[in-house]
């Protein structure tokens, strides 16, 4: 009997089953850790004990140390994008649709999507190892032994500053794709000039679009930072424990990202 | 303001780390916890201090303050020494407002005269040697004037001077505070100098309590072999430590 057990486990299927089973575990015990924390998050804030000054040292760090990625990184795109579809257009005869068509891409989709990443990997990332570091280092305990709530002094602040400054963040990124997609257009394709860009570009931009991408910039950054921070909280053991809790805040705030981005394509625009 | 904790059992994994553990400290007294690692002396410091809930059993501390000085300091590390003392008085909430930034001040010097290092507000973690850290933390315990005050091996990792200051930084705040304490060590010279009184620890289980005289004894073969450092005797080396 013992035999028939111990061979059972060395089968690739019941090993491979273990294996997801113990992934699925873990992703409803992430997810409800930062279900919970959210929670917390609204407690405080509702309650108005929000501590000004670490949201403005947030939210400082959150879009000055983001932008000169995210410009770069939005920019890029954008010259990519215009590079491949301005002589394409042009040979079509749809060069006044040039502006247009990199417009609404950049305010509906790759200004927010490639400013989300670029905020996951800069500032994310930084915010996980830095409460991890803080979890493994006592110094989180040493703050519950003082009875200041970690969810109050460090989790709001962060997520008030990502909800305020990614919006910021992704309208400066995205007037700079739309500046940088027109030069490009440009010099790219033949009778393209500055003026006919500019005005496809108005023709093409809605407030309403917009607006849903203030919004959905909003709940990105809030979003990033809340899992950044749960991740980073959860962190145990040494060195090790931070890497582990840094690639999991990167990869789960990835998926969060695409997933809200989903749910407001499928609200505004199915 | 004493502390009794009654049938108190906790276990991680399934393994009992502790196993219906009760002893009493009173009003003013230093209590050692001694053990080999994994022994479960800070899990101890821990449920007292509330970070982790016990599976059964009581802990009474009657209505105060409960400090922490942690084994590696805990300071925030981005903060100076002045906001990492003042930190309870600036964001707790019934402390909030309750005093004017000038107040703050003298109170964060006392705090730091009281562990002989005054000037260095404005110094960060890693600028100060591990000593130091270990004064600015018991700084920060005390800035609240608490009733309760728990030490998670205070002098680990410093050298045998070192120690001594901390020992005698222990002793003061107990004569100057009246606070109740509990220090958990592995260091003879803590027990010896510090405690009124001793408990052991062992897979879970009291298996010595007196006082240090007592322990020096050695006629309990668990504290003979603690003291002589013997690797033979009845506590054995396991997976999880000793």
């Amino acid at each position: 009997m013992a035999n028939l057990e111990f061979y059972i486990k060395q089968t690739i299927t019941y090993q491979v089953t273990v294996m997801v089973l113990r992934h699925v575990k873990e992703f409803f015990e992430t997810f409800g850790d930062i279900a919970y924390r959210f929670c917390q998050v609204m407690k405080y804030l509702i309650k108005l004990q929000i501590n000004i000054k670490q949201v403005t040292e947030q939210a400082s760090r959150f879009a000055v140390d983001s932008l000169p990625i995210t410009l770069s990184i939005v920019s890029m795109t954008a010259i990519i994008l215009a590079m491949q579809i301005a002589p394409e257009m042009v040979k079509q005869g749809g060069k006044d649709y040039i502006g247009l068509l990199v417009a609404l891409t950049m305010v509906r989709e790759v200004g927010v999507i490639m400013s989300g990443f670029a905020i996951i990997s800069m500032i994310g990332s930084s915010q996980a190892s830095e409460l991890a570091t803080m979890r493994v280092t006592d110094q989180i305990d040493a703050m519950k032994v003082l009875k200041v709530s970690p969810f109050q002094y460090l989790f709001l602040p962060r997520v008030l500053a990502g909800f305020i400054m990614m919006p910021f963040v992704v309208i400066i990124a995205s007037t700079f794709g739309i500046i940088a997609g027109g030069i490009t257009a440009m010099f790219s394709a033949k009778d393209v000039t500055w003026l006919s860009y500019v005005t496809s570009v108005w023709q093409g931009l809605y407030i309403r679009d917009i607006n849903i991408m203030l919004l959905k910039s909003a709940c990105f950054g809030g979003a990033i930072s809340l899992i950044s921070s749960s991740c980073g909280y959860d962190a145990k053991g040494g060195a090790k424990g931070v890497g582990i809790a840094t690639t999991k805040a990167v990869v789960w705030s990835f998926v969060a990202i695409v997933i809200i981005d989903c749910i407001f394509a499928v609200s505004f625009y199915f | 303001m004493s502390i009794k904790v009654q049938n108190l059992t906790k276990e991680f994994d399934g393994k009992k780390v502790l196993d219906n553990i009760s002893f009493s400290v009173e009003e003013g007294e230093i209590l050692s916890i001694v053990g080999f690692s994994g022994s479960g002396k800070s899990t101890i410091l821990k449920l007292l201090c509330g970070l982790l809930q016990p599976d059964s059993g009581v802990i009474n501390i009657e209505a105060g303050d409960v400090a922490m000085v942690f084994q590696y300091s805990a300071l925030f590390d981005s903060l100076n020494v002045f906001d990492n003392i003042s930190f309870a008085l600036q964001e707790r909430k019934e402390f909030k407002g309750k005093y004017t930034k000038e107040q703050i001040k003298q109170i964060v010097a006392k705090s730091l005269n009281t562990v002989g290092l005054s000037g260095i507000e404005d110094k960060y973690p890693h600028e100060l040697s591990g000593g130091m850290q270990k004064r600015v933390s018991l700084a920060r315990a005390i800035v609240t004037q608490p009733q309760f005050i728990l030490y998670d091996e205070p002098t680990a990792g410093l050298d045998p001077v070192a120690s001594t200051v901390i020992e005698n930084y222990i002793l003061r705040l107990r004569s100057e505070t009246k606070a109740t304490s509990i220090v958990v060590t592995h260091q003879m010279s803590t027990i010896t100098r510090c405690s009124d009184k001793v408990i052991m620890l062992y897979d879970g289980h009291i298996v010595f309590r007196g006082t240090p005289k007592d322990l020096l004894k050695q006629d309990n073969p668990y504290t003979k072999q603690f003291v002589s450092a013997e690797i033979e005797g009845p506590m054995k080396i396991t997976a999880e430590g000793f």
